[in-house]
């Protein structure tokens, strides 16, 4: 079994390691103290435990895990959402471990992110113009009839209208609301996007849609992502490189192929052998070899 | 239509009267379920999927719902039946696990207690120590090491598997004929996942339980079910044995889903094959086929609603609700995407 090439983009090979690194994370660490009575730390959680990697310009890197793997406390830290217990995040360079709020906030144009669930990350009682528009107003990059403008072209970039702009989101569909967070991301016209398990909560159906959408504005934008899921097979599809998460520390790293197809370590092999193929030939082959449902 | 059925549902209709005005979740489901057999009903949010399973044990009573049809457990009507009787045919003949254990699970009881009451409420002869030495044999049965002590946890204490696991036993506890499992495993990791397909798989051998296995998922379908229906927007689009389905799908909904399904036994497209546009609000259905705003095959026929027929000759349990005639299925398929050819050897 072999891949068709690089992904996107005309046999360039977007996963090219001449491009420079944008986002550089070395033997980062977050663990949370349990504290127990009188507030002594009793034990501590390791959800993220030494981690390191770097995800080049314009590419993609997936980070696959089981929940409590610490995927997503990963990316809080290395946005800096949560303060990390030591180790560097470098963006573009430059150390931001550690850097304040106030010095976190000219960066945070260029890094957004995409979450699971895109009802609970929306506003219910704001228009979806002022959704979209508000990272804008916030950093002070649009107002007034620009601002409008601006967020009717980021609505048609992600597939929906101008017209949407002063809808509420209830009034759209899952994967709707998926591009509106999508949109309100993009706002700032940021390099890196960190996405959260962006299209485990959609219908099967939408799934498609959101990924080639992801797609697409990677090639448009020249986008950076972070893409973290639990099913390693979309994460095969969008990533060009995949790191696998456990118990807070990556166990492989490698190209998507090499991943899905030459897995060296234990834990890699037998998440892939759990995960169900659609096609019945296939599991029944699978299920006589005994590599599913054993331990 | 087959005599040997357990279950047997027809015409089942479940509409509701919302704020928004009447909509139909089930629109004429109809089916049999064997004893032994996995039937998997697969589809989205709002295909009317999990309310099917609902209704046939009585969930979805309510002022609000108006439920039409038949559904058939051996000699009892369930639709029409007494909200006592289907008190005991819930248990008793029909055990269910739903998606998320600790909505299922009290989490102030301990597991065992729970198992220990739903024998005893229905079992009152049974005594606590033979009800007791029963939940431990059910906890063992299901797959959870040390049950003598794990009887005693709390559901908190369980991991998300155990947890699952604990459900299935509660909902064998009664040694019922048909199990639901409504998205067992969503909730899961797939290495658990894999545990729990396979521990329904080998109940369903061992006990010759009769399942309905409800799912979103083409993945777990094909590692679980012998039948399958597939439903869009309240109606049965499409149903068939297992293989006609995955290498035969003659819904354009049915091939697309297959077709956009992201794989890792298979070289990876360019760009995913999509399905465009959105599932239809129940509120506002299309006149017709449901399907019809977002096939890319959609002519002026599909605006009557086909029936639920045999289309592909010889093959009478394979039916479905499209007006394309499966030739040219065959070719369309072929061109997006080679859904339903031979899988590569």
């Amino acid at each position: 079994m072999t891949a068709d090439g690089p992904k996107t983009g005309a046999g360039v090979g977007k996963s090219s390691r001449r491009r420079p690194v944008l986002l550089e994370v070395t033997d980062l660490v977050k663990h949370f103290r349990v504290k127990g009575l009188f507030g002594r730390e009793v034990d501590r959680v390791r959800a993220v435990d030494g981690v390191s990697f770097e995800v080049r310009q314009g590419e993609t890197l997936g980070l696959v895990g089981e929940s409590g793997s610490g995927k997503s406390t990963l990316c809080r830290a290395v946005l800096q959402l949560i303060e990390p217990s030591a180790g560097s995040v470098r963006f573009e360079g430059r150390e931001i471990a550690g850097l304040s709020r106030r010095e976190m906030r000219p960066l945070r144009r260029e890094m957004q992110m995409v979450f699971q669930n895109p009802q609970a990350s929306l506003n219910p009682r704001k228009r979806v113009g002022q959704i979209v528009g508000y990272p804008l107003k916030l950093q002070a990059a649009a107002s007034g009839p620009e601002l409008r403008r601006r967020v009717q072209e980021l609505l048609e970039r992600v597939g929906l209208s101008p017209e949407h702009y002063d809808r509420f989101p209830h009034e759209f569909s899952g994967g709707q609301q998926q591009r509106v967070g999508i949109a309100r991301a993009l706002a700032l016209r940021p390099k890196l996007i960190i996405a959260d398990e962006p299209v485990s909560a959609l219908d099967v159906s939408i799934r498609a849609q959101i990924v080639n959408l992801l797609d697409d504005l990677q090639e448009e934008l020249g986008l950076t992502y972070l893409f973290v899921a639990h099913d390693i097979g979309v994460v095969r599809h969008v990533a060009d490189r995949i790191a696998v998460m456990r118990e807070g520390k990556i166990v492989e790293q490698g190209s998507a192929d090499e991943i899905c197809e030459r897995p060296k370590d234990a834990y890699t092999k037998k998440l892939l052998a759990a995960v169900p193929i659609p096609d019945p030939r296939e599991s029944r082959l699978r299920r006589q070899a005994g590599s599913v449902g054993a331990g | 239509m087959s005599g040997g059925a357990l279950l047997s549902v027809r015409d089942l209709r479940v509409g509701f009267a919302t704020e928004d005005g009447p909509l139909q979740a089930v629109d004429g489901v109809s089916f049999d379920l064997a004893p032994g057999e996995v039937l998997a009903i697969v589809g989205e949010s709002g295909s009317g999927k999990s309310v099917t399973a609902q209704t046939v044990v009585g969930l979805t009573r309510s002022p609000g719902a108006r439920i039409e049809g038949s559904a058939r457990l051996g000699e009892t009507e369930l639709i029409g039946a007494s909200d006592s009787e289907l008190r005991l045919v819930r248990g008793e003949r029909i055990g269910m696990v739903f998606q998320d254990p600790m909505t299922s699970l009290n989490p102030v009881y301990r597991v065992g207690a729970q198992i220990v009451e739903a024998i005893r409420a229905h079992r009152p002869r049974i005594g606590k120590g033979e009800a007791h030495r029963q939940a431990v044999e059910l906890l063992d049965s299901v797959g959870i090491p040390d049950p003598g002590r794990r009887i005693d946890a709390y559901p908190h204490e369980l991991s998300g598997g155990m947890r699952q696991r604990a459900m299935i036993a509660m909902a064998l506890a009664l040694d019922p004929e048909v199990l639901i499992a409504d998205e067992p495993t969503t909730a899961l990791d797939v290495t658990v996942q894999a545990q729990i397909l396979a521990l329904i798989e080998r109940l369903n051998r061992a006990r010759g339980l009769a399942t309905i296995l409800i799912t979103h998922d083409f993945g777990v379908v094909a590692e679980a079910a012998d039948r399958v229906l597939v439903m869009y927007a309240g109606r049965v689009v499409e149903e068939g044995t297992l293989d006609e389905i995955f290498y035969d799908p003659q819904h354009p909904y049915t091939w697309g889903l297959l077709g956009s399904l992201t794989r890792i036994d298979r070289p990876r497209p360019r760009r995913l094959p999509q399905i465009g546009g959105s599932p239809p609000s129940l509120l506002d259905l299309p006149q017709g086929c449901s399907f019809r705003p977002r096939c890319p095959h959609a002519f002026d026929r599909c605006a009557e609603l086909p029936a639920l027929d045999a289309r592909v000759p010889e093959t009478a349990e394979h039916r479905d609700r499209c007006w394309l005639d499966p030739e040219t299925k065959r070719e369309q398929r072929q061109v997006e995407g080679e859904i339903g050819l031979e899988a590569p050897a």
